[in-house]
């Protein structure tokens, strides 16, 4: 115990063994916080989805679970279409910039093909299904008013919605109904959740 | 005390060994795969698509799985081995029913995900090249390694009808009995000659050894890395022990 | 009503203020230096003492991995047996998560045998230490059956059988076996209700117990000072600082000295979990790959590798008035046993240093001969491993009854004052 103890290099071995440690202890952890990312059967649960659209009548709606959400899709008939425009000054958010879409479905129809409507049926306030209210005009039950346009109807808080999903000013739910990606394959079938391939 | 430890160490090999020893009955013959020939394993799912799928399972496998690690596209596979209306997340489930097999055969056909790690894949070789012709059995064929298997010869147009040989014995009772002693070629030729189709079955039963455990090559890859790691964690540790050990007389 | 205020030095940094604050609220320092920083052990551990701190590690490890095999698997019966493959195939390092964990079971087993034939090499177990050895006996018990129950969750062919056997053992119990088994299975065979209470004891309760006992292990060596490879006492000689001549503090000689045993033994775990996680079948049962199947029982039905040398002596022992409860009773005692060491031992001295030619003698053939059982106890019940275990069951017992005999009339060495090399 009389010799002079280096302390230097116990300082540098010690620090070396430490970092070496430390690497290796990060290195293990990988394995165990990557096991909580999506397995392979998460995956193939939540790939996209194939909806046939060929029997969809004008002005019907379809809707499909994609990731465990519903996903509505309206085939919007020409008069619908015309109506979208006419009342920007009610919404809250009539360009979609707080929204959320794909860039492809950042228009006045939040569509790739202004007739079909695709969204996420998930009212942006508390999450709820809000219902389709396509016809103008006033309800029987009050609900709405001889000036309403068309669109969606939430029955938890009363969150109104258009035909392209874009929410009113003065309810609850803050922004439009999410558009998720979707992309036609054919003419006859939409993919929920995959985007449209590249244009060259 | 190092005796000892030599001693120990001999028998726990011997353990290891005495745990694989084969079982009585057909003498298995070495299946000679090589699993990390990728072009094999294209051929074994090729294989495996064209003449088990129909009846057997292989549903822990995902085609998903069968892309990353086969070097194959999406295209490839659908062309090539996935039936109309399978997705790419999909697994290699059979068309055939558990219900239909079982009305069918008798037995319904096992999943063979994992029949290679748990009989072996000497087995699996051996099994497909042992069937022979059998009138007594209502498939008209037998097997040598699994007899009184309700499966028909689906490779019976690749490697023919093999003919079974007998032998009697004389046992210690003074009773006879007859046994199977070996198989040999049969009047119905296959299309395969026996190099060929044996080695057809070697790229079946390697498909099948991948299919038991997707990541094994992953995971011995990564193995070098770690354990080089630990060796050098362990280089370090000792130069520090040895070092605060100077204070101890 | 004045705050309680921590004693530091003027100008301490702020870490040591913080550790004051600790310490006035929570016995922080005191335990580590009552522990670790100024726990005087001997000086002249060896090889052997490796392996506490290492089953240390592979318990913290098999927590870990279990946990996270726990967030996949699914405790039912039609579905457990896929939920092991999805970890295995689609989960995201599934398979290591998987290989770690049984690599683990397999890997525990060996360190706590090592650790056992520590205690009988060096006499561990003798007074003072007689309760470090009970709570030590108790811990294997415990793991044993945390093995057991864990073994049942695969739903795999052998995990069905194997479990099947073990349970009807309980069977053989005049009067009460019949309902004693139905009792443990909550069922009239070994059902999705089996599987789901052993995987809460496998999960919850038989941890719990382990972490307790692992504890308590630790706390009575303490309260006494370790053990060394003389047997001799370090407290008896004492500096004029009142700590043992022979002592030197945990931290940092040996938590440097266990850190280089744990990367030697993490060198080997990690070549067997990347490149031989099967063993040859041992670790990893083949039959095990195959669903559970009440209908067809798998050509061997062996307990894994770690039961054998008990599963050779439940065979080994006749059938007596029509019972097989004599066998069961014998494994049992063979396990029981191990609770009376500290007292079937009278030798003098506790080293085997010390000790005469009979207790080496017999230390070694015990060993050689539980490893001998261990190897019949994977074969079938055929010539000549059912008459070797016969011998190794006779061995295996006359090691203990002897022992108060043997270690008494056995001749011994004196003993040194102070440690040696």
């Amino acid at each position: 115990m009389t010799e002079t103890i280096d302390k230097g290099r116990r300082q540098l071995l010690t620090a070396a063994t430490t970092l070496t440690g430390a690497v290796g202890v990060a290195f293990a952890a990988v394995p165990f916080l990557a096991s909580w990312k999506p397995s392979a059967r998460a995956k193939a649960l939540g790939a996209p989805v194939e909806i046939d659209i060929s029997k969809l009548e004008p002005g019907a709606m379809l809707k499909i679970e994609w990731r465990g959400k519903p996903v509505l899709v309206v085939r919007r008939t020409p008069e619908m279409i015309e109506r979208i425009g006419a009342h920007d000054a009610l919404l809250a958010d009539p360009l979609s910039n707080a929204s959320r879409q794909p860039e492809y479905a950042r228009n006045p129809e939040r569509a790739i093909r202004p007739e079909y409507l695709v969204l996420l049926g998930v009212c942006t306030h508390l999450g709820c299904l809000p219902q389709n209210r396509f016809s103008p005009g006033a309800s029987a039950d009050g609900v709405l008013t001889a000036t309403w346009p068309g669109g969606f109807f939430c029955p938890c808080h009363g969150s109104k919605f258009d035909l392209s999903g874009r929410v009113f000013a003065g309810v609850p739910a803050p922004t439009n109904l999410e558009i998720p990606p979707y992309s036609f394959a054919g003419d006859s079938h939409i993919l929920i959740g995959l985007d449209p391939a590249k244009e060259a | 005390m190092t005796s000892l430890s030599r001693f120990a160490a001999a028998v726990v090999l011997s353990f290891a060994a005495a745990a694989n020893a084969a079982t009585e009955g057909w003498p298995l013959q070495e299946a000679g795969t090589d699993v990390s020939n990728l072009a094999s394993l294209q051929r074994g799912a090729r294989n495996f698509v064209n003449y088990c799928l129909g009846c057997h399972s292989a549903k822990y496998m995902r085609f998903s799985q069968l892309a990353e690690d086969l070097a194959l596209t999406e295209d490839d596979l659908q062309a090539n081995l996935m039936f109309t209306g399978t997705r790419i997340y999909d697994p290699m489930v059979s068309a055939m029913s558990a219900e239909q097999g079982r009305q069918w055969f008798g037995n319904a056909p096992p999943d063979l995900s994992l029949i290679a790690r748990s009989r072996g894949p000497d087995y699996v070789f051996t099994f497909l090249r042992s069937f022979y012709e059998d009138a007594s059995r209502p498939t008209g064929v037998n097997n040598a390694v699994l007899p009184g298997t309700a499966m028909p010869h689906v490779l019976a147009p690749l490697q023919g009808l093999q003919r079974p040989r007998f032998e009697t014995t004389t046992g210690a009772d003074g009773k006879e009995t007859q046994h199977l002693a070996g198989l040999d070629p049969g009047a119905l030729a296959g299309d395969m000659p026996a190099a060929a189709f044996d080695s057809f079955v070697r790229d079946t039963v390697a498909f099948l050894e991948y299919i038991s455990e997707p990541h094994k090559a992953k995971r011995q890859a990564l193995g070098v890395w770690v354990v080089l790691f630990l060796l050098m964690f362990t280089a370090f540790a000792w130069f520090l022990y040895k070092e605060y050990w100077k204070d101890v007389k | 009503m004045a705050d309680v205020k921590a004693a530091v030095a003027p100008g301490a940094g702020r870490l040591v203020r913080l550790g004051a604050w600790i310490d006035a609220r929570f016995p922080m320092t005191s335990l580590w230096n009552e522990h670790v920083g100024q726990y005087y052990a001997p000086k002249n551990f060896n090889f052997w003492y490796y392996f506490g701190s290492i089953a240390l590690f592979v318990l913290a490890l098999q927590i870990v991995t279990g946990i996270f095999l726990t967030m996949s698997y699914k405790p039912s019966a039609t579905e457990a047996f896929g939920s092991v493959e999805y970890i295995m195939r689609d989960v995201e390092w599934g398979w290591l998560i998987r290989y770690l964990h049984s690599t683990g079971a397999s890997a525990f087993f060996i360190v706590v045998y090592l650790h056992m034939f520590r205690g009988l090499l060096y006499g561990s177990h003798r007074n003072p230490r007689e309760l470090v050895w009970i709570f030590g006996v108790l811990i294997y018990l415990a793991l044993m059956a945390e093995a057991f129950f864990g073994y049942l969750l695969p739903w795999g062919n052998m995990s069905y059988w194997g479990a099947q056997v073990i349970v009807s053992l309980f069977g053989t119990f005049p009067l009460i076996g019949d309902s004693l088994i139905e009792w443990i299975r909550g069922d009239y065979f070994i059902s999705d209700i089996t599987l789901n209470r052993f995987f809460a004891l496998h999960v919850v309760a038989l941890p719990l117990v382990l972490i307790f006992l692992v504890v308590a292990h630790i706390l009575a060596l303490h309260e006494v000072g370790s053990n060394n490879p003389d047997g001799i006492e370090i407290k008896k000689s004492k500096g004029a600082d009142g700590h043992p001549l022979d002592g030197i503090t945990f931290h940092p000689y040996y938590t440097v000295k266990d850190l280089y045993g744990l990367s030697v033994f993490l060198v080997l775990f990690a070549g067997v979990v990347f490149f031989a996680p099967e063993m040859g079948g041992l670790f990893l049962e083949a039959p095990n790959f195959e669903p559970a199947n009440p209908l067809l029982t798998p050509e061997h039905i062996a307990p894994v590798w770690y039961f054998t040398p008990y599963y050779a002596i439940l065979r080994a022992v006749p059938a007596f008035l029509n019972t097989q409860v004599w066998g069961v009773l014998a494994l049992f005692a063979a396990v029981l046993l191990l609770f009376f060491v500290p007292w079937l031992d009278r030798s003098p001295v506790k080293s085997i240093r010390y000790r005469g030619p009979i207790y080496k003698a017999a230390l070694m053939v015990f060993a050689a001969n539980f490893i001998m059982l261990g190897y019949c106890g994977l074969k079938p019940a055929v010539s000549p491993f059912t008459k070797m275990s016969v011998v190794g069951t006779i061995i295996y017992f006359a090691f203990f009854l002897l022992m108060p005999w043997y270690s008494r009339i056995d001749r011994v060495r004196p003993e040194p004052a102070r440690v040696t090399q």
